[in-house]
């Protein structure tokens, strides 16, 4: 594969959604190739920021508000 | 088997159906506060999906995917109340395999090797508030699905069940939105001075 193919499959490589003749294919590609690790390395970072900006504090009465919620469906 | 309402009454059932279900409340409603980008909102569909939740519990399969369900349920009342507020009719012009495809082959190779360097770094000394922004201006379909893959980790096959789309769907709206995200922080690392400009196409 070319680094267009390659790119092409990094998404899927970072998901662990390729198989695993693809995966070894991407895997040798990126040790042999800066400047598409640097691409991956840079998805890699997208993703963790993501995930760890995103996690916010549950309201401190939600859950007591949906414990009431259901307790009155219950009631019905 | 199941029992249907329960033997032990619908106390009992109450009991069990929060005692399994409290563990997903934060993930949830973070989720939901990235798709209403309301606290207000998040709150109301959180609890709606309870609701829902609660209601279709005995429907629910006995060591079936808890997670991937109520989020099902959650994206399926927001669609119903929140976007049926909107009306906007992004889904059909934003879809669409070949124009992705062309998208991410020539999209992926212009920015140069220093410039990405200088990004990963900025990426990690961004603000809270600079990633939601730009994950917030993302179209909802794209943001929706980042999300559940980024933040959540769900698989493909999930986000395709929860989203009620194929696979392929899910592939290209998870390429497409990461894309346009990577775009949207870039633009705002440059906006905050993090990384110079990117060089001129062919420079």
């Amino acid at each position: 594969m070319d680094c267009y193919e390659i790119r092409e499959q990094l998404y899927a490589y970072l998901d662990g959604e390729t198989t695993v003749w693809r995966r070894r294919a991407v895997a040798r590609h990126l040790e042999e190739c800066p400047p598409c690790l640097e691409g991956y390395t840079l998805k890699v970072t997208v993703r963790r920021v993501v995930a760890q900006r995103c996690q916010d504090p549950l309201p401190a009465d939600l859950e007591s508000r949906i414990s009431a919620l259901l307790a009155a469906e219950a009631a019905d | 088997m199941s029992d249907g309402p329960g033997i032990l009454g619908p106390m009992a059932d109450r009991a069990r159906f929060e005692e399994m279900t409290r563990e997903y409340m934060p993930a949830l409603y973070s989720h939901a506060l990235r798709l209403t980008r309301n606290p207000s909102d998040a709150e109301d569909l959180v609890q709606e999906t309870y609701l829902r939740a609660y209601r279709g519990f005995p429907t629910f399969g006995e060591g079936g995917n808890l997670r991937a369900w109520l989020f099902r349920i959650a994206t399926n009342a927001y669609i119903n109340v929140y976007r049926a507020r909107q009306r906007r009719p992004e889904q059909r012009d934003l879809d669409g395999m070949e124009e992705w495809a062309l998208h991410g082959a020539i999209g992926g190779l212009e920015a140069a090797a220093a410039a990405r360097t200088a990004e990963i770094e900025a990426l990690d000394a961004m603000p809270d508030e600079d990633v939601k922004r730009a994950l917030d201006e993302l179209p909802e379909i794209f943001r929706q699905t980042v999300l559940l893959a980024d933040v959540e980790g769900f698989s493909y096959r999930e986000i395709a069940e929860i989203t009620d789309v194929p696979i392929g769907t899910v592939m290209s709206r998870l390429h497409r939105g990461r894309r346009k995200l990577e775009e949207a922080l870039f633009d705002l690392a440059v906006e905050r001075g993090l990384v110079p400009e990117k060089e001129p196409a062919g420079a």
